[in-house]
């Protein structure tokens, strides 16, 4: 057995190698693909910000660099500042409808009652359908004339002519708030629904025997352990609406008027449209950032919720 | 025609556009056609938007036709209408594109500018004879890229019932539109309506206004311009025309007009065979009305043009071009033309067409003097074309004046 304890420190730290080495081969995987679709994918769109990006670059690769150019005439626009202000209206609106929504549903899912499992399935239904499909159905309902939405409120003698829900520059933002909403109620009520799931029961009870009602119970019970999922919830919610394209797109194209113009529809305005891939990049980075700076938010706030 | 043809496939195939040009980012390439460089060119590839199974079916076997005139085999395919653009600019960077491409008329300039395409006269291909709007579509830096063997614009279609009804005369002037509209708008039905759409369908339907009035792209903040607008956002106020039509493509004008909610629109003649098998629906078409009796009426060209791109066989280019003379010849113009209710784009071929088909003399009255969107702008176009729409919605909508929209419009096309 002597020579068995000599190569004892050696064999070690070979295993010790060996175990390092198949960290970062786990790693790789993740690594390749976070660099092919995410790394690339941005870094070319911080470079094209920065060049003369025309069709003729598709053909020819040549690219002038305009240093900040790009970012001037694309900030300098009174269009941007509006798309902007749409844009933190849309996210705001969006939210704030999606998560009361999203928390009343899951609150009121978590009791139990016959076929609840099967409306809570059912509940995720707009979470199934392609965008463009309920994009293009909505924008048929909420028609002016013909529209289901207003012949319902005709029938039911609430307004005697039509709300111009898609024509009106008031009104349209408010209607793709509303389909955002819809899409995004399935999402929020998952998460929240799980949020709830994982609240011990015997604190409910504990709170009852406290003489505690349903309002203070859900006060010091329910949302104080709820907090750190509707965290997520609402961080998410901010990264997925601010580059919503397609509902917007699909319900109003960005009319009318520029009214419902985001930030996300203008870059693909500029790139596809008119052709100006620099200055569609320069927007669509502001986007990146507006995500980026809503991600390191909810790191931050992750790491504290953990620490405390 | 484009702009034309597939409008609400335009902004729904939009969204896969931007997907297919991410891809492109990612380095997907796509597989050329067969036949080797140098050696006998045995087939080519083609690539088109005609999506719908019917239409693809048949430019196949006109594509094979011609190839087999041209000792080649065809490998046909097509792509969404707004896709073909971010597709072809993929493969323009991957050097993959196809032997013989179509392209809407308007889009022609900018993938010519590019370098990728060779002009038409090293093949012994000219324009002569060819309509003035499609030759300046076609020609880039005073050379021709592209043809097309028919081209279209758009018209006034009525319903002859509803005018009957009403006792309304087809409207040729602004002040006849206005009344005649008023007069067909009933309780569930409106007189008259249009795509002011914010996109370059509606930019396309009001060029006809603009230009007839003698308004023009380059100086949007004319008088002119405004009286064009002014018409529009008349016809909306007074309730006889929808406010939907801000969100309305060509498609839903069209369905619109045979469900019977409206007495009048503007739309292309690509809408014929549909309305033809509505029953009980008698239409009528004739040139869009002008302001006043004697203004020349001056239409968009709407219509595809066929290019050769450039790529490392000269023999591959030759048998494209072989191929795309075919489809431009006489026969072919006249069968396409009956075939999709277009206009031959050879004067000559047309004014046959026109004595065999009478119901297409509107048309072809209307394309002689069809200008192209590009003809002044060359590739400044979209910007112009963006200005032009935004001033539409914002004067229907009552955001700003005609005067103030266009102001900004012409803003927006000089990019200051």
């Amino acid at each position: 057995m002597r020579s068995g304890s000599r190569p004892a420190p050696d064999g070690a730290a070979r295993a010790r190698l060996r175990a390092r080495v198949s960290r970062w081969l786990f790693l790789l995987p993740a690594l390749a693909h976070l660099s092919l679709f995410f790394g690339y994918p941005v870094v070319k769109n911080v470079v094209m910000s920065f060049q003369e990006y025309s069709v003729t670059t598709f053909y020819t690769g040549a690219a002038p660099f305009v240093g900040l150019r790009n970012y001037t005439t694309a900030l300098s626009a009174d269009a941007f500042w509006r798309a902007l202000l749409t844009t933190v209206l849309f996210t705001a609106g969006s939210l704030a409808g999606q998560f009361v929504l999203g928390l009343a549903l899951a609150l009121f899912f978590h009791r139990r009652f016959p076929l609840g499992g099967l409306l809570r399935s059912l509940l995720l239904l707009p979470w199934l359908l392609p965008l463009v499909v309920s994009g293009t159905t909505w924008r048929w309902m909420l028609d002016t004339d013909s529209g289901v939405v207003n012949q319902a409120l005709r029938d039911l003698h609430l307004l005697s002519s039509g709300i111009p829900w898609l024509t009106g520059t008031s009104e349209a933002l408010v209607s793709v708030i509303l389909v955002n909403v819809w899409v995004g109620i399935p999402f929020n009520t998952a998460i929240l629904y799980g949020g709830l799931q994982d609240i011990p029961a015997h604190l409910y009870e504990a709170a009852k025997l406290d003489g505690a009602g349903r309002l203070a119970s859900f006060r010091h019970v329910t949302w104080p352990l709820l907090r750190p999922v509707a965290g997520v919830v609402l961080v998410l919610g901010v990264v997925y609406t601010v580059k919503v394209l397609d509902i917007i797109l699909v319900v109003t194209g960005g009319g009318p008027a520029d009214a419902t113009q985001t930030l996300a529809t203008r870059s693909y305005q500029l790139s596809f449209q008119q052709f100006e891939f620099g200055r569609g990049a320069a927007t669509g980075n502001v986007l990146v950032l507006v995500s980026l700076a809503f991600a390191l938010v909810h790191l931050r706030a992750d790491r504290r919720a953990r620490n405390s | 025609m484009n702009t034309a043809v597939r409008p609400s496939a335009r902004r729904i195939t939009a969204l896969f556009g931007t997907v297919a040009l991410v891809l492109a980012a990612a380095g997907c390439g796509g597989g050329t056609g067969s036949g080797s460089a140098g050696g006998k060119v045995t087939s080519i590839t083609a690539l088109d938007y005609y999506t719908d199974a019917t239409e693809h079916a048949q430019w196949g076997e006109r594509l094979s036709a011609c190839g087999k005139a041209a000792g080649v085999t065809v490998e046909h395919r097509s792509v969404p209408g707004a896709s073909l653009v971010p597709q072809v600019l993929r493969q323009a960077s991957s050097r993959t594109l196809p032997d013989l491409l179509m392209l809407d008329n308007p889009d022609l300039q900018q993938i010519a500018r590019t370098g990728a395409l060779t002009p038409l006269d090293r093949y012994g291909i000219d324009a002569d004879g060819y309509a003035e709007g499609i030759r300046s579509a076609g020609t880039y830096r005073g050379k021709v890229y592209g043809l097309a063997p028919t081209v279209s614009t758009v018209a006034l279609f009525y319903n002859k019932d509803m005018l009957a009804e009403a006792g309304v005369a087809v409207p040729k002037t602004w002040d006849e539109l206005r009344t005649a509209a008023a007069r067909l708008t009933r309780p569930g039905r409106y007189g008259m309506a249009v795509d002011a759409n914010a996109t370059f369908e509606g930019t396309w339907q009001f060029l006809p206004f603009l230009w007839s009035n003698g308004g023009d792209e380059k100086r949007l903040d004319s008088p002119q311009a405004a009286q064009a607008l002014q018409l529009w956002v008349d016809l909306v106020r007074s309730g006889s025309m929808s406010k939907s039509v801000l969100n309305w493509t060509q498609a839903d004008v069209h369905d619109q007009f045979v469900a019977g909610r409206t007495a009048m629109m503007v739309n292309g003649p690509w809408r014929i065979s549909a309305m033809d098998r509505t029953e009980n629906l008698h239409w009528g078409v004739a040139p869009l009305p002008v302001r006043r009796l004697g203004q020349q009426l001056l239409t968009p060209l709407g219509g595809e043009v066929w290019a050769v791109p450039r790529n490392s066989s000269e023999a591959r280019q030759r048998a494209a071009a072989r191929v795309l003379a075919c489809l431009n010849d006489p026969a072919n113009m006249l069968a396409l033309a009956e075939q999709y209710h277009t206009v031959p784009s050879r004067s000559s071929v047309a004014s046959r067409y026109a004595e065999r088909v009478p119901s297409m003399a509107a048309f072809v009255k209307s394309v002689q003097g069809a200008r192209a969107r590009t003809g002044e702008l060359g590739v400044k176009w979209p910007r112009a074309a963006t200005g032009i729409y935004t001033a539409v919605q914002a004067a229907l909508t009552g955001e700003q004046t005609p005067e103030e929209a266009l102001r900004h419009a012409q803003r927006i096309a000089t990019g200051s």
